[in-house]
């Protein structure tokens, strides 16, 4: 008798029905698509985009060369090169990130003692060959001087929670 | 006879002119001069019914996409002019600036004259599809019968370009394509045999008038009296078969756009694209097919509305649309279970409900005299 039942539900199309009903619905449902270039959807404080490196309000670059980021990094994206300045502190020469192979884990900004290296919200950035991806110190202060005040704010919010 | 037709066409102030230039015509060409004449008044009424339905074809994809787009709770293509309605011509841009590759071991003249083979029978069949009792291209006793013959040619175009490229993939794929759309025209023209018996004429004209006769028809409510309801088994079967016979989804194993490969994976470009075309123009075709032969063509669900040209186009939207709603629901076959049901269910359903319309039509409750 089972069976029976079984095959008359299918003859009747009842579950490919039921289906149906269940797309249908959605076809009315309201959509919940963002357009993208002229919305955008909320992003956390935490959010980890473009590589910056701070300075501190003097101007004088946080980066101490501990190269701590360098050996936390687990894509190996991080390239620092140190050596002392003329006033006997330790600096970096050469700080480069190859953003073509960076995760955007966090590791860096994680491991940095002084938050010198840092995320931004910023993820709008392109390159038109690979080595545009290639950020180096200069490149990487410019994007901190640019996008400080963001940049602290989401430090100071963030701060509780450290 | 072909100039007095154009008369009765005519605005009144170009009549004159009409007269002049077919008294030129008839100086210069002689005896000729009225088979031109009807050659190009065809040619003009192919182009009329090419020419929309090229653009239908190219608007049913962008309906396909805002409509499956819809269901997946998206908006669908928007950004190509106003709510992306440019969007099909942006795509057919993109599509003819590509480059057609020919593989290398191909045999190339086949292999390009096969996407026309797939196409010109979606169009030719078009030929003797009625828009109303009087807009036809060509009314012709056996127009089913000819749609029959006409798009089974169309599994040509696709053996044709599976074969052609020496690829193996290409090759699996059409057979696949070709075995489904065969076994299907099998459920598919015996389910027609019903429709054919009930309305005793292979003439689509004749077909639709009968429809709105009846019971039903009588009391005002035709759409009851059209052949979907006293042969809704066939009316299922026939969809199913036309989902089949067009390669759609659930039964798009045969191109399965997003991961097997199918009988044109060597195509690219515009080569591909007639592949497209093609099946959208048989889709459409399958659609029109479906208003005509169950859901009444043109006549109108209601007696106080009238009969309208109007009502075949919003009869064929709809079931466009039952095909996109179900291909944004249905998940795909497999292939022994495509040949599984229409082997063994949608054939002996055929065979069962055409002995049971045959008792029908001998009982005294026979509704089609």
């Amino acid at each position: 008798m089972g069976s029976m039942r079984d095959i008359l539900n299918s003859l009747l199309l009842k579950e490919l029905l039921k289906g149906l009903a269940v797309t249908g619905r959605h076809m009315f449902a309201r959509k919940i698509t963002v357009q993208y270039p002229e919305e955008k959807t909320p992003q956390g404080f935490r959010f980890r985009g473009l590589h910056a490196l701070r300075r501190y309000p003097n101007g004088e670059e946080r980066c101490i060369a501990c190269k701590l980021c360098e050996a936390v990094c687990p894509a190996m994206a991080i390239t620092i090169e140190s050596a002392q300045r003329e006033d006997g502190s330790r600096r970096t020469t050469r700080y480069d990130i190859d953003l073509n192979k960076c995760i955007f884990c966090g590791f860096c900004e994680e491991a940095c003692p002084v938050d010198a290296i840092v995320e931004t919200r910023v993820f709008e950035y392109h390159g038109e060959k690979q080595s545009d991806l290639y950020y180096t110190k200069p490149m990487l202060l410019a994007n901190g001087d640019r996008y400080e005040a963001q940049i602290a704010a989401d430090r100071e919010l963030d701060s509780k929670y450290r | 006879m072909m100039v007095d037709t154009l008369h009765q066409l005519l605005p009144g102030f170009l009549i004159p002119h009409f007269d002049w230039l077919m008294q030129l015509g008839q100086d210069t060409f002689g005896g000729i001069w009225p088979g031109m004449v009807t050659l190009v008044w065809t040619v003009i009424k192919i182009m009329l019914i090419v020419a929309p339905l090229l653009l239908c074809v190219a608007y049913t994809t962008y309906a396909e996409r805002k409509i499956i787009g819809a269901i997946q709770v998206r908006v669908g293509p928007n950004r190509v002019g106003p709510w992306g309605l440019i969007q099909p011509l942006a795509d057919g841009l993109k599509v003819l600036l590509k480059e057609v590759v020919v593989p290398a071991n191909a045999d190339k003249a086949v292999f390009l004259l096969a996407p026309l083979f797939a196409f010109a029978p979606a169009l030719v069949a078009w030929a003797v599809i009625p828009f109303n009792e009087f807009l036809v291209l060509a009314n012709v006793n056996a127009s089913l019968l000819f749609i029959m013959a006409v798009t089974s040619v169309s599994v040509y175009g696709i053996i044709l370009a599976g074969w052609s490229p020496n690829s193996k993939y290409a090759f699996l794929g059409s057979m696949r394509a070709a075995a489904q759309m065969i076994s299907y025209e099998v459920a598919m023209g015996l389910s027609l045999v019903v429709v054919l018996m009930v309305s005793n004429s292979l003439n689509l004209v004749e077909i639709v008038k009968v429809q709105s006769q009846g019971r039903f028809a009588d009391m005002g409510l035709t759409f009851l009296s059209w052949n979907w309801l006293p042969l809704l088994p066939m009316f299922v079967v026939y969809i199913i078969s036309i989902f089949a016979e067009c390669n759609r989804a659930p039964f798009d194993l045969a191109e399965g756009e997003s991961e097997i490969v199918g009988y044109h994976v060597e195509y690219s470009g515009m080569s591909f694209a007639v592949f497209q075309l093609a099946e959208y123009s048989a889709m459409l075709m399958g659609c029109t097919l479906i208003s005509l032969l169950f859901l009444g063509g043109w006549s109108s669900p209601v007696g106080f509305l009238p009969d309208s040209i109007l009502w075949l186009f919003i009869k064929i939207f709809a079931v466009l649309t039952l095909f996109f709603w179900v291909r944004a629901t249905f998940p795909r076959y497999r292939y022994d279970q495509v040949m599984r049901l229409g082997w063994k269910v949608l054939i002996p359903v055929c065979m069962i409900w055409l002995a049971v319309v045959a008792c029908w039509m001998l009982s005294p409750w026979n509704i089609w005299k």
